[in-house]
């Protein structure tokens, strides 16, 4: 009989018994074996960051190229590169919402319980998480890349529920279509 | 002389609004008079009889400040912290409901919300909830729709600015306590007095923390929190409670995630005669040790299985020092539902044909 999950209570008596209890078995969808990639981007959220804001800067300076072609008919080829991207470095969901500046660039979607405002009461003393015994805690990791970086007193912000309906879709055309109001609303306001 | 916490028109009637506080409960008054607060949980049953859920209060009567309802803790199927709060309310006992966003999305809490305050629920907490992983249906969808921290600002902003979280207007805010949960013995240990904060920037009011065997480690905490000035704008309750035998602590320290339990605390259990006794005894020791801590406005007695102890852990360790918490009080809908006990006691005859004259006359 393999051993059950260490901390699942549950499944624990059910092995006990004999019966017959799958192995890694978890309601959360898994992304990848290993957290290499993952645990790397923390190592070097500093350098993210700073990489970060420069290609938000270019993406912006680009907003009249994404206006002319518009900004529906490139979301899905740049959601398409978003996703691998995000998907290769961070084990991005596509909440399309990203708040990876203010999570020390760790994904908080990974955690099975979704949680964006900072580690649940149940993190293992090894700092492992409890629903996945053998995944480093999401927070802990966010916790640790953003003290190194610049910003990283973002992680203090409450953030807003999940907005479900921005599911799948791109979180960086978003974010320039709003710098890019934002810009415009000020530039109306000096004029006016 | 009347007791500070009643009504001055007799004990059974309920309370009146107090300028400054967010609710008509005691937990809040006992709390913001500076007294020492105990609260305690009650253990949910698995079944649909009523009296199991007022036999299980009972015992608490007179010795605590709030019962917390709990949601399906540990993920297991229990009777629902609304249903059990319906009930606790229906007898004048003062819950404390919890929400976990394990089970619901945030259309269903918000009207568990309101449909708790109307039934006159005055302490929300705020929970994240454990995974579906470790109950008795690990197959169950986790929703997760909102997080403690949204969750909380949710119901702040339903009491304060009388909105739901889309905007729309509430014609009357839920007036609640609202209260959340902490873990200082978890890592990442240097964010979690933060973490206090952001939830307090969020709404909470008083906080019950998770089962505190660490008192030195406790204190550590609550020195960050006393530096960041946290222990001004929130009440701390002190989670504490007995361990009935050094196996049992064994095995919450190996299963349960998030319970810390050190070494010293197994061996004193070890080595006790009666372990059970034993037990009780620490409990009463750690309440001792943590009530002089500065910061610390309460304890929460989780006295799992063992709830027949709670009054004798109060009462032995004196935190009440002579006050009487609350008995039960009448709730602000109760005069309704006598006055139509009344008509069907007089056994009013029901006249169809009037009955359907007057709705014809006023269509709704």
């Amino acid at each position: 009989m393999a051993d059950p999950k260490p901390g699942n209570a549950a499944p624990a008596k059910k092995a006990a018994t004999g019966a017959y209890t799958p192995s890694g078995v978890s309601p959360n969808r898994r992304a990848r074996r290993s957290y290499t990639i993952r645990l790397w981007a923390v190592r070097h959220s500093r350098f993210l960051e700073w990489f970060y804001s420069r290609f938000a800067d270019m993406f912006l300076l680009l907003h009249p190229l994404w206006k002319a072609l518009g900004y529906n008919r490139v979301e899905t080829p740049i959601t398409f590169v978003e996703r691998n991207v995000k998907g290769l470095l961070f084990d991005c969901r596509m909440c399309g919402q990203c708040v990876l500046s203010s999570t020390g660039m760790s994904c908080p979607m990974n955690c099975p319980k979704q949680l964006r405002n900072g580690p649940c009461g149940g993190v293992r003393a090894n700092g492992n998480c409890e629903v996945e015994p053998d995944m480093p805690c999401v927070w802990v990791k966010a916790w640790e890349g953003s003290r190194n970086m610049v910003r990283g007193d973002a992680i203090m912000n409450v953030q807003k529920p999940v907005n479900q309906s921005l599911r799948e879709t791109s979180s960086w055309l978003r974010v320039t279509a709003q710098a890019a109001e934002a810009r415009e609303a000020a530039a109306a306001a000096k004029d006016a | 002389m009347a007791h500070i916490d009643e009504n001055p028109l007799g004990r059974h009637l309920p309370l009146e609004p107090l300028p400054g506080h967010s609710s008509r409960g005691r937990l809040e008054r006992v709390l913001r008079r500076g007294e020492f607060a105990v609260t305690a949980e009650l253990n949910p049953p698995d079944s649909a009889n009523p009296e199991d859920v007022y036999e299980r209060a009972a015992i608490f009567e007179g010795w605590v400040d709030g019962i917390n309802a709990v949601d399906a803790s540990g993920a297991n199927c229990h009777m629902s912290s609304v249903g059990i709060c319906a009930l606790l309310t229906r007898m004048g006992y003062a819950p404390i409901m919890q929400i976990a966003c394990r089970d619901k999305n945030r259309i269903a809490i918000q009207g568990d919300v309101l449909g708790a305050a109307a039934m006159g629920v005055t302490n929300i907490m705020c929970l994240t909830g454990d995974g579906v992983q470790a109950g008795d249906q690990p197959g169950a969808k986790p929703v997760f729709d909102l997080d403690c921290m949204s969750l909380l600002e949710t119901v702040r902003i339903m009491r304060d600015n009388s909105k739901f979280l889309s905007g729309r207007k509430l014609t009357s805010p839920p007036q609640v306590f609202l209260g959340a949960a902490i873990n200082p013995f978890a890592p990442p240990y240097d964010f979690r007095p933060y973490r206090l904060a952001k939830k307090i920037e969020a709404g909470a009011q008083f906080v019950q923390s998770q089962y505190c065997f660490d008192v030195p480690m406790f204190k550590e905490y609550m020195k960050k929190v006393r530096d960041l000035g946290l222990d001004e704008k929130c009440f701390i309750l002190v989670g504490v409670g007995p361990m009935a035998s050094a196996r049992t602590a064994n095995w919450i320290r190996n299963n349960v995630p998030g319970i810390h339990i050190p070494d010293a605390v197994i061996k004193r259990l070890e080595g006790a005669q009666d372990q059970k006794k034993e037990g009780k005894q620490l409990c009463i020791d750690i309440i001792n040790e943590v009530k002089e801590i500065k910061g610390v406005s309460g304890v929460h007695v989780m006295a799992y299985r063992q709830e027949e102890y709670v009054a004798e852990i109060v009462h032995e360790s004196g935190v009440l020092k002579g006050r009487t918490p609350w008995k039960r009080e009448e709730n602000p809908g109760d005069s309704m539902v006598a006055e139509r006990l009344e008509h069907l006691k007089e056994g009013k005859p029901e006249n169809q044909e009037e009955m359907a004259e007057i709705a014809a006359h006023h269509p709704h």
